[in-house]
């Protein structure tokens, strides 16, 4: 019922756009108030459609899954969540998406991170992976299964000083046992260690110093997770195969989620993304007609 | 002397980092480790520096009664109560009151300390005595309420429930919605000046919308997504090259030019 409601008043929503445009070309421009209820409810109604977009898996995407599917059970996965909530939207449901994949496998992930907030929504992407019933049944524990070491400042150095040692950058787990005592790290030295290495990036320090400072310098196999504004950046990165794998924004979390088959907060909210830049196009479309209408009256205006 | 030490250190560390890079032997691993301790360390001397910098400009703000006076001091009493979350732990069941009055009786001392070294001359030792006094019924109450206590050495207050709360439930809340009210001002700005008055912004225009749109569904969505790839794939890809050559060669360039000291701008003069 809701979801019909939320479609039908989109339709008057995007009807109400064509009256807009109208008004804009006889030359009474949108107040800046109206700009933003649009987008508000652009952005509101598609939540509540509960639809999803009919989305195709991209190249990147795909090789990044194929990279992924080639780890064994019991293999080591380095996972760096470096960002924080405001990025979260965008990459929060691809770590989450992440991990239930991971630990249905039984992979076994280590996480850091080169921001302070990292191992925070680190934390919060594991207690919303263990929800899982499948997972929740393989009773997981800290120290064995995953283990989480915090954050470390140092930005790109940290990443250089791990070549050498692990143990030197996190002496300790975010539960404050050391190094040595943790039973998933009793083999795990440096990165020649870990099978796999996963960034979570939305900055710097992200996935740029991890390929320039670690996989260049240290020739581990790394993936990343980006945000929509940093995932152009990457291309070159991704074409010459120092990154294996690319999830760009909140369409690169739909479409991870879309091929592990967990369904989760980015299919949702892609659709609200969609209709959001759908309505942006259309206020840039009336903005130029009104542009060019306005030029068009002051040329003819002039002897 | 003062000036050539510096540029002797810069010289040396700087040659022996570019060396330490082509030497895969052991003891260059050592140095190498040793050097980004130090980093690290200086890093970190960074971060208590920028904390006493925030709290001089915000105790200057509020004692001088600058417009928007209390935000500064909004920011400074979230500073000390997240610290001093993360550093105790609240025992399970037990009253939240004596918590709550502690970290009051913290505030308020804390204050009187900060307004009796940084404040105005008047009364500067009365504060300082007031702020002795109530950090010692601090110190009491620290000792003699057993429903909390200090944990420095161990990461429990990392999980302290309070911790938790006010991040999850103030923090993450306050960034996502100045990152969400970013949507509403992109859209105006683009409404009022995002216009094709040129080749060049016609260009910019046009792969937005193509980007934009590649999830329309249905054919066209097709036609869009492939299109979408190629912009992304092939003149993205070319300029974002393009972008990180020139950066490299920037970087190379401009750490030649401190390793050599012809850039002195680190040293405080250009």
């Amino acid at each position: 019922m809701l979801s019909t409601i939320a479609m039908v008043l989109s339709l008057i929503v995007g009807l109400s756009l064509i009256y807009l445009l109208i008004r804009t070309i006889q030359g009474h421009p949108v107040e800046r108030r109206i700009v933003f209820i649009y987008i508000g409810l652009a952005v509101v109604l598609p939540l509540l459609m509960n639809k999803t977009l009919p989305l195709p898996i991209t190249k990147d995407v795909q090789k990044l899954y194929d990279q992924l599917e080639k780890l064994q059970p019991g293999s080591k996965v380095l996972c760096a969540f470096d960002y924080d909530p405001p990025s979260a939207p965008e990459l929060q449901p691809m770590a989450v998406a992440f991990l239930k994949y991971a630990f249905k496998k039984d992979l076994k992930i280590i996480i850091m991170g080169l921001w302070p907030q990292g191992p925070q929504q680190a934390q919060q992407a594991i207690e919303e992976a263990m929800l899982d019933p499948i997972i929740a049944g393989k009773n997981l524990v800290q120290g064995e299964d995953w283990v989480n070491l915090g954050f470390q400042s140092g930005n790109e150095f940290v990443i250089q000083s791990m070549g050498t040692e692990f143990k030197r950058m996190f002496p300790k787990d975010n539960r404050h046992i050391a190094y040595g005592e943790i039973p998933l790290l009793q083999d795990v030295v440096n990165f020649s260690n870990v099978d796999f290495v996963i960034n979570f990036s939305a900055g710097k320090p992200g996935t740029t110093e991890w390929v320039q400072f670690g996989v260049d310098r240290f020739g581990f196999e790394m993936v990343a997770g980006n945000t929509a504004v940093q995932a152009p950046m990457m291309y070159p990165y991704l074409r010459t195969g120092q990154l294996k794998g690319l999830l760009g924004g909140m369409s690169g979390a739909a479409e991870f989620e879309k091929i592990l088959d967990e369904k989760g907060k980015a299919s949702t909210f892609l659709l609200a993304q969609t209709f959001a830049h759908a309505t942006v196009i259309i206020f840039i479309i009336i903005g130029n007609l009104a542009f060019f209408s306005s030029r068009k009256k002051k040329m003819a205006g002039t002897p | 002397m003062k000036r050539q030490l510096p540029l002797i250190l810069v010289f040396v560390f700087g040659t022996l980092m570019v060396i330490q890079y082509f030497v895969p032997h052991e003891n260059s691993e050592i140095v190498k480790g040793f050097l980004l301790d130090w980093i690290v360390i200086i890093g970190i001397f960074a971060l208590a520096l920028g904390l006493w910098s925030l709290v001089q400009v915000s105790v200057a703000k509020i004692n001088s009664r600058k417009e928007n006076w209390e935000y500064p001091l909004v920011t400074l009493i979230s500073l000390t109560v997240m610290i001093f979350f993360g550093f105790t732990s609240h025992a399970e069941n037990a009253s939240w009151w004596g918590y709550f009055l502690a970290i009051t009786v913290f505030l308020v001392a804390l204050w009187m300390f900060l307004q009796g070294f940084m404040g105005q001359a008047a009364n500067r030792n009365m504060k300082l005595l007031g702020g002795l006094g109530l950090l010692i019924v601090f110190s009491l109450l620290a000792i003699f309420d057993n429903s909390w206590e200090f944990k420095f050495y161990t990461a429990e207050g990392l999980t302290n429930q309070m911790f938790v709360h006010f991040f999850d439930y103030i923090m993450i809340p306050l960034q996502a919605t100045m990152f969400a009210l970013l949507a509403f001002f992109i859209t105006s700005a683009s409404y009022r000046a995002f216009r094709a008055r040129n080749l060049l912004a016609t260009l910019l225009l046009i792969s937005a919308l193509i980007v934009m749109l590649r999830f329309t569904p249905g054919p066209w969505g097709e036609y869009l997504a492939k299109t979408s790839a190629w912009v992304m794939n092939v003149p993205n890809l070319a300029a974002q090259r393009a972008i990180v050559i020139g950066i490299g060669l920037g970087i190379v360039a401009t750490a030649l030019k401190v390793i050599l000291g012809i850039e002195r701008g680190y040293m405080g003069k250009g």
